[in-house]
């Protein structure tokens, strides 16, 4: 089941930006997001705005995807530029899911070729696209890696196969570096995306995940806590104890495995969940969402960010297919952060990365914070007093209660 | 058959001899106030359309509760062989805590109805309630009640109450206050039996003050007896103990509306209205006469009711104290056995310290401060009030654990109860074995009938107030029931148990107890409070000490994550949102220290379920 879009004002239909939007945006990235809510099969931990086949029903056909998205990049460049933006070529490219490459990779490369030349691409342009193991082929790899695509993030979750079973995962082991191969073969930067504290893992499974991923030599790692989200069908084997519950220390453990094992194996972390070889092997799409960059997110459900304004499409492809058809736009609702809100988010999403927060950047309350952070062994001291907030280890364990400490009551 | 009356006779101008007062008076659940319904309306005071189950449980707890709290008191019209009589019936609570209420009621009274339920037979409270009733030199009816229930065994119960009582089986009446069987013999019984109040017509006003309400719209209305002289509306009346003086706005009889009268004569059962607004300026037990022409002696006195448990009650939200503040100045307007002072706690804030008559008052009281002005209340563990003598001979009241002295202490006393527990014999042993875990001391035992005993025991009040009756209960598969009263006090060898988190005292987990049951309490409550306090980001030690000397320890361990380490993609909304909702669950936590502790902790570590757990394990 997808979780719920969040509540919010109203979008208008024409999909017109507040006119602050526009203020100070030749200094910001613009980069785009491309969401294909399509999977063979739901993971059971999975609630990410996606469907089947079967859940689909009739109505919105992946066939015609391809051609809402197209229209939605068109909307797009007419909002924009209505809404006083300027003209900005795009620094990175995303495409999440879902299982973006569940399309045939000729819609992929269309939708990029629409997007190019809508807005054309900044010169070291990233372009990323999110695969399964099993939904790539060397034919397909080597298409998208012709229409521009720069790197390709795996979803291998776990080397271990009862490990995968309890994720529901579908791909065979070895299908992983065979996927790899192909994308490198084809040209293409490679980042595996791997989950720990599954029930029933231990660390000896992680580990061997971690040395079987390293093996495969990726230029990028993203290694997420399992999340047991509600309404999920692990949520409820969980509720039913049929899968023992997770565990937070055993989280911890593991978080500190992959910080060692990685770190051994010449990858550096720059944000909480994400490792790179070397800094220009960062996901700059990934980066720009924690800074604040502004962007286009099209497609079902998907979320957009330009100049302080947020807003989110309706979820489901139906309604969004008959949205963009009819000359409007999808948003379902979106919100105009307030100064204190950009502070907020700014607080929340800067201190996750390596480069960290400026100090200065902090109000009184949040500098008065930081003495106490250091102290508790959260934030690096070092830097601190060269005038940045940087986690420690320990303190990127405690990220949140870090943000609640820096913000006021 | 008794036809209903046709012509009531009139307050003001009812002879004495035409007139009976009694009360109903039963253990907890006997059917008291069923009966009464049935009264109610074979006389005709409720008509058939207005009649409801427990017609005079008027509260909303008492109705939700199935219980009475407060006596009511009911005028009905009864013929008899051609005379019309009026009949002053007044239902009384059964629980313990609220036996002062049958107290005040009997002093209005010639007569009482001892009911009892003819599927239990004989309690705890029939007994108390009997003693009481003979105290006061009451004409006693005892009638079984219950009939139709297949479970009665009437013969049985017939034969022990009249060994109870004296007298002879087949004189106990048999009722249904179900089905409304007997209860019109029951009626002639009570013209016949009961004898009329008797008084002086012509000498000073005096009338006996046995309730007082406090009614929103009218002000405290008062419930009197008339003993001697007359009462009339717009005379100015005293009242003896403070010589206040009031006009009298209203006077007139309950039937059950309240109905104005002419006055109120000798022998007379009814209500009178001053405007005065505190129940405390029309005291129960005090005297009323007339200003022109006052009585030179009062009716001598009736006791003030004493708090025997007293509890600290606390605003969930601090910025609630005021409107706690106005509800419970409120509530004793209507409420003599409540006390209350302001008190402050390191770890709840601004609150009161308030006195009950007994855990049920408590929880009644909290559930309508709750309820009735939507406040959210913590109310700390119960403690009865300790005398502490310093070695200086200075002596101090100690009702709140934190309050107790430190050093130099010559001797603790605490108070006292005389029990009585009614049981089938077979769980002699089981009860013998609870009263001598609870520091009691047997006072006797006598068989009531073949196979039921009355044990007698005398035991430290805070031993039985808070779970022994569930014990109790589960001891003897329900059948064994309590009845207790105050018995002085006695030294005993307490001490305060403090609970500290990361070495920080917290006063609202702090217990008096028994030396010998302080690592008992020590080690539940460290116990609660590791799986009530969330895991902070640094390693939380909890001591229980007594002084200085630590005698258990738990120890919640450092939170080692709290991060949402996923793929959020671009729904940054959603992270702040979940961010917002951390920081307001934040503001619901109570600092200790550095320790963050959720209010649900404090709840639940001081609420009595929890208590009453940790006593059946
Ligand atoms: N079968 C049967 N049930 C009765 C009879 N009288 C009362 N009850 C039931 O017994 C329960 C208690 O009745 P109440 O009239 O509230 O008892 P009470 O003595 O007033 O109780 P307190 O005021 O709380 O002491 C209720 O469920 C009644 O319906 C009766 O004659 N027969
Ligand atoms: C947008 S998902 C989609 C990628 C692709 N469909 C797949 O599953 O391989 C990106 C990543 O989020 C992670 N993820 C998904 N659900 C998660 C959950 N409940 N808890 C933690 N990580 C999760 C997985 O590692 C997944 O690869
Ligand atoms: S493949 Fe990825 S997006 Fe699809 S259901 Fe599984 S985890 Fe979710
Ligand atoms: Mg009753």
């Amino acid at each position: 089941m997808p979780s719920a879009l969040p509540l919010g004002l109203p979008a208008p239909d024409d999909g017109l930006l507040p006119p602050d939007a526009a203020d100070g945006a030749d200094g910001r990235d613009f980069c785009l997001y491309v969401h294909i809510p399509f999977c063979a099969v739901r993971c059971g931990y999975c609630d990410f705005n996606t469907y089947t086949a079967t859940e689909l029903g009739g109505g919105a056909s992946q066939d015609a995807y391809a051609g809402s998205v197209l229209a939605e990049i068109g909307l797009g460049a007419r909002v924009l530029e209505s809404s006083g933006l300027p003209a900005r070529p795009l620094s990175t490219v995303f495409f999440g899911g879902g299982t973006p490459t569940l399309l045939p990779a000729e819609d992929l490369a269309s939708i990029l070729r629409a997007a190019r030349s809508t807005w054309g691409f900044a010169p070291d342009a990233e372009v990323t696209t999110e695969a399964n193991p099993d939904s790539v082929t060397p034919e397909s790899l080597r298409i998208l890696r012709d229409a521009g695509f720069t790197r390709v993030s795996f979803g291998m979750q776990s080397a271990v196969p009862h490990v995968l079973a309890v994720l529901d995962r579908t791909h065979a082991p070895e299908r992983v570096p065979q996927a790899v191969q192909w994308a490198r073969d084809a040209g293409l930067n490679v980042s595996l995306d791997l989950i720990y504290g599954t029930p029933g893992e231990s660390l000896e499974d992680w580990r061997t995940t971690l040395a079987t991923a390293l093996s495969y030599g990726p230029d990028h790692i993203s290694a997420y806590a399992l999340i047991i989200e509600d309404g999920t069908r692990l949520a409820s084997r969980i509720r039913r104890g049929q899968v023992p519950p997770i565990d937070d220390d055993d989280h911890a453990d593991k978080y500190a495995l992959a910080e060692e094992m990685l770190t051994a194996d010449g990858l550096h972390w720059y944000e909480v969940s994400n490792w790179a070889r070397t800094p220009a092997d960062a996901c700059r799409h990934n980066l720009a969402y924690w800074r604040g960059s502004d962007w286009w997110g099209a497609g079902p459900g998907a979320h957009s960010h330009v100049g302080g304004t947020r807003w989110w499409n309706v979820k489901h492809p139906r309604p969004y297919a008959d949205a963009l058809g009819a000359g409007r736009s999808p948003a379902a609702g979106r919100e105009i952060l307030s100064a204190g809100d950009r502070y907020v988010e700014d607080v929340m999403l800067r201190v996750r990365l390596r480069e960290g927060l400026p100090t200065q950047s902090l109000t009184s309350t949040g500098r008065r914070a930081v003495a106490g952070l250091i102290a508790d062994g959260l934030v690096d001291p070092a830097a601190a007093f060269a005038g940045r907030v940087v986690l420690t280890l320990h303190g990127r364990l405690l990220a949140d209660a870090v943000v609640r400490r820096l913000l006021p009551d | 058959m008794s036809p209903m009356a046709r012509t009531a006779p009139v307050p003001a101008a009812t002879d004495p001899a035409i007139i009976r007062n009694f009360c109903i008076i039963a253990h907890i659940d006997h059917g008291k106030s069923t009966l009464a319904d049935r009264m109610l309306q074979l006389t005709g005071a409720v008509e058939q359309r207005d009649m409801k189950a427990q017609y005079l449980d008027r509260m909303d707890i008492e109705r939700e509760r199935g219980i009475t709290i407060k006596s009511q008191a009911v005028r009905l019209p009864w013929e008899v062989d051609g005379t019309a009589y009026a009949l002053n019936m007044i239902d009384t609570p059964g629980h313990v805590d609220f036996t002062y209420e049958v107290s005040r009621s009997l002093a209005a009274c010639e007569g009482a109805i001892l009911l009892v339920d003819a599927a239990q037979g004989i309690e705890a409270q029939t007994l108390a309630n009997l003693y009481l009733a003979m105290e006061n030199n009451l004409t006693i009816i005892p009638v079984l009640n219950k009939i139709d229930l297949p479970a009665a065994q009437p013969e049985k119960y017939a034969a022990e109450l009249a060994s109870l009582i004296g007298g002879e089986p087949e004189d106990v009446l048999k009722v249904s206050g179900k089905t409304g069987m007997g209860v019109e013999a029951l009626m002639d019984k009570i013209v016949r039996d009961l004898p009329a109040p008797t008084g002086n017509p012509d000498a000073p006003a005096r009338a006996m003050i046995f309730d007082s309400v406090y009614d929103t719209y009218r002000g405290v209305v008062t419930y009197v007896r008339v003993v001697d002289g007359k009462l009339s509306p717009r005379e100015r009346i005293q009242m003896m103990s403070t010589r206040a003086s009031h006009e009298l706005l209203e006077i007139g009889v309950s039937s059950p509306e309240p109905k104005p009268s002419k006055g109120l004569g000798v022998g007379e059962v009814g209500y009178l209205i001053t405007g005065v607004k505190d129940v405390r300026q029309s005291k129960v037990g005090d005297t009323v006469t007339n200003l022109a022409k006052p009585a030179a002696e009062s009716l001598g006195g009736y006791q003030d009711p004493k708090p025997m448990v007293f509890s600290g009650l606390y605003p969930l939200d601090g910025t609630d104290y005021p409107v706690l503040r106005d509800a419970l100045a409120k509530f004793t307007l209507n409420d003599a056995a409540l006390v209350y002072e302001p008190e402050t706690s390191a770890a709840l804030g601004f609150g009161f310290r308030v006195g009950f008559l007994g855990l049920l008052h408590l929880e009644i009281t909290r559930e309508r401060l709750e309820r009735e002005y939507n406040l959210d209340l913590i109310s700390t563990a119960p403690n009865v009030e300790y005398e502490v003598t310093l070695e200086d001979r200075r002596t101090l009241k100690v009702t709140n654990p934190s309050e107790y002295p430190v050093g130099k202490i010559a001797e603790v006393r605490e108070p006292m109860v005389s029990a009585t527990i009614l049981a089938p014999s077979e769980f002699v042993g089981a009860i013998m074995e609870l009263c001598q875990q609870r520091r009691g001391v047997l006072g006797g035992m006598d068989y009531l009938s073949e196979d039921r005993v009355e044990i007698r025991y005398r035991l430290p009040l805070a031993e039985i107030v808070f779970d022994f009756f569930d014990l109790l209960k589960s001891k003897t598969r329900g059948y064994g029931s309590l009845d207790w009263k105050a018995d002085g006090d006695q030294v005993s060898d307490l001490v305060k148990v403090d609970i500290l988190l990361q070495g920080e005292q917290v006063d609202a987990f702090s217990a008096i107890t028994h030396r010998e049951k302080a690592y008992a309490y020590g080690v539940m409550m460290t116990g609660k409070l590791r799986e009530l306090i969330p895991r902070q980001q640094f390693e939380v030690p909890i001591q229980a000490a007594i002084g200085a000397r630590i005698i258990a320890r738990e120890s919640i361990r450092a939170i080692r994550k709290d991060v949402l380490a996923k793929c959020y993609g671009g729904d940054i909304t959603r992270k702040r949102k979940l961010l917002e909702k951390q920081k307001e669950g934040k503001k619901r936590m109570k600092m200790v220290g550095r320790v963050e502790v959720p209010q649900e902790a404090f709840i639940a570590a001081l609420s009595s379920d929890e208590s009453k757990d940790k006593a059946k394990k």
